[in-house]
């Protein structure tokens, strides 16, 4: 039933607020946070007494450098959202053609096949660095006629190029997953082998692949720094510019803070999306999803 | 397309997976509304006749004929050809992604290019006639196999087939689920639908079948009426399966 069904995602719901310190009750959230203080705080007392702290400080954690550059590096970080978007949006069409193609079956398709698996072979082999060297240093300079000439539109280019070929792996990954009995009953129905493939095999494929490929988006968000070293400016090369002016290596420390705050809230979304998809498939078996656990404050096991 | 009353002709079909031969040259006659029944030992090519006659395996040699129309002739589209036979599966093969009934109004709407509404409303009424109206917005996961194997069925059906093939359907439910599933088909074959199908419950096919055919190696050992083949079979190969059958306490 329904109700049935929001019954286990309400659950769920609670159990993913739960993750940290649901299961624990009220006095173990107290140790907990005690706990926490004392050995945190002991780190930090080590590491700052420690000799040559004041050094360390000084060249990595400025605290007015620091506040200085975060501005800057925050806008130089829009042309990184930007790279990434744009990459992501065409990565996820094209690596999807790619996987059907490759997906083919039969000689007639052969062909098809083979270029497919040539262009995933190549891309995956080769660093995605160079891809964008070649692509984002060499066409500009070419100026060929009706071709874009900026090193934007090439890195995009370029992190597409590389991108694809393990999205498209990722996706074939999935749609072999997908049981052959599933298009033997969508094309016993009179579907196409196009129809089966849209409204059978693809949902089905792309579900389950959802938290591999939002790995892959977080490896392309990181991916989008390397474009620094073909001239555009975003944020890397913007910390590279600020940290060499001060001799000083507090904007890495920022820009990576960036990159955390960046990265970490997609990387939860994944474990939210993994967990949800076990409990999914076990509810129809079992009636409710795992149980779970707290993970970092330890949740007593049942 | 010409109307004669043979739903359904087989002729000399051969079919082999690598080395091995499945079916050795099957010929296999069933009129319209006539209920025919597979029997046979596991591997005898059962399953494999009523896959080739829906065309979901290339055969080898022979032809199929389907209301007049050979359905094996070169350049025939077989998504046409698939819309007027329906399959039932042993795994029942519902979309698990899609509730009840968007598996059954799938085809429906994108084959035969259905309007939502009509699709649904057709739908419905054929759950509710096999009694599962309130299973409607459920995902199949959620139902008993029983269910699932009946909403199969519901969905092979609302293609209003010319001939519904079922293989093994009700191998995979639990011992106490396959009566309602049973219950489905006999109401099918009642109404006159044309049915083929392959099966392990010989209490079944005697009571529902008009002709039981005998599979061994690959070709038709033996066919005729229920009260003969179950009875008093002349080959010696049916005689020692029906053996089997009986000592298992399955008919």
């Amino acid at each position: 039933m329904t109700g049935e069904a929001h019954t286990t995602r309400d659950e769920l719901h609670a159990r993913r607020g739960s993750r940290l310190f649901g299961r624990l009750r009220s006095n173990g959230v107290m140790i907990a946070t005690l706990s926490t203080l004392v050995v945190f705080g002991a780190i930090g007392f080590v590491v700052v007494n420690a000799p040559g702290w004041e050094r360390v400080q000084a060249a990595f954690f400025d605290p007015e450098l620091g506040m200085r550059s975060l501005p800057l590096l925050l806008q130089a970080l829009w042309v990184n959202v930007q790279l990434f978007v744009l990459a992501e949006v065409t990565i996820l069409a094209f690596a999807l053609l790619l996987a059907v193609m490759r997906s083919l079956p039969g000689p007639v398709f052969f062909p098809f096949r083979l270029m497919a698996i040539s262009y995933i072979e190549f891309f995956r082999a080769i660093p995605g660095i160079l891809v964008i060297f070649v692509l984002a240093l060499g066409v500009p300079g070419l100026r060929l006629p009706g071709l874009p000439n900026d090193q934007f539109t090439w890195a995009v280019v370029a992190l597409v190029l590389v991108w694809s070929a393990y999205v498209a792996e990722v996706y074939r990954a999935g749609i072999e997953g997908v049981h052959a009995s599933q298009e033997a009953a969508a094309r016993s129905l009179g579907l196409s082998r196009f129809q089966g493939l849209r409204y059978v095999v693809l949902p089905q494929a792309v579900r389950r692949v959802i938290p591999p490929l939002l790995n892959d988006f977080i490896g392309l968000q990181k991916d989008t720094a390397l474009v620094s070293f073909v001239g555009v400016v975003e944020i890397f090369s913007r910390t590279r510019i600020i940290a060499g002016g001060a001799f000083n290596f507090t904007p890495y420390i920022v820009c990576a803070l960036i990159f955390l705050v960046l990265t970490i809230p997609l990387a939860r979304v994944v474990d939210y999306l993994v967990a949800r998809d076990r409990s999914r498939q076990l509810a129809g078996a079992l009636g409710s999803g795992p149980a779970r656990r707290g993970r970092l404050l330890g949740g007593s096991p049942r | 397309m010409s109307r004669t009353s043979e739903a359904l002709v087989v002729e000399g079909l051969r079919k082999s997976f690598g080395q091995l031969e499945v079916l050795r040259g099957i010929d296999l006659t069933v009129a319209e509304h006539e209920v025919v029944a597979l029997i046979g030992a596991s591997g005898s090519g059962k399953s494999t006749l009523l896959r080739c006659i829906n065309l979901l395996e290339e055969i080898d040699a022979g032809r199929i004929v389907i209301e007049g129309q050979e359905i094996t002739a070169p350049g025939i589209d077989v998504d046409r050809v698939r819309r007027r036979i329906g399959i039932v599966f042993q795994s029942f093969n519902l979309f698990p992604h899609m509730t009840v009934l968007r598996n059954v109004t799938l085809a429906p709407r994108k084959v035969l290019r259905l309007p939502q509404a009509e699709a649904e409303g057709r739908a419905t009424a054929l759950l509710e006639r096999f009694g599962l109206a309130d299973k409607r917005d459920e995902y199949p996961d959620r139902l008993s196999g029983g269910q699932q194997q009946r909403a199969a069925i519901v969905r092979a059906m609302a293609m209003q087939p010319d001939i519904l093939l079922l293989d093994e359907i009700t191998a995979a439910l639990d011992p106490e689920l396959v009566a309602e599933v049973l219950d489905v088909i006999r109401e099918l074959a009642a109404e006159g639908m044309t049915l083929v199908l392959a099966t392990h419950e010989m209490g079944f096919a005697r009571d529902v079948a008009d002709r039981i055919c005998f599979l061994d190696g690959g070709v038709i050992l033996e066919q005729g009426p229920p009260s003969e083949m179950l009875v008093a079979p002349r080959e010696e190969r049916t005689q020692q399966f029906l053996k089997r059958i009986i000592d298992a306490g399955r008919l």
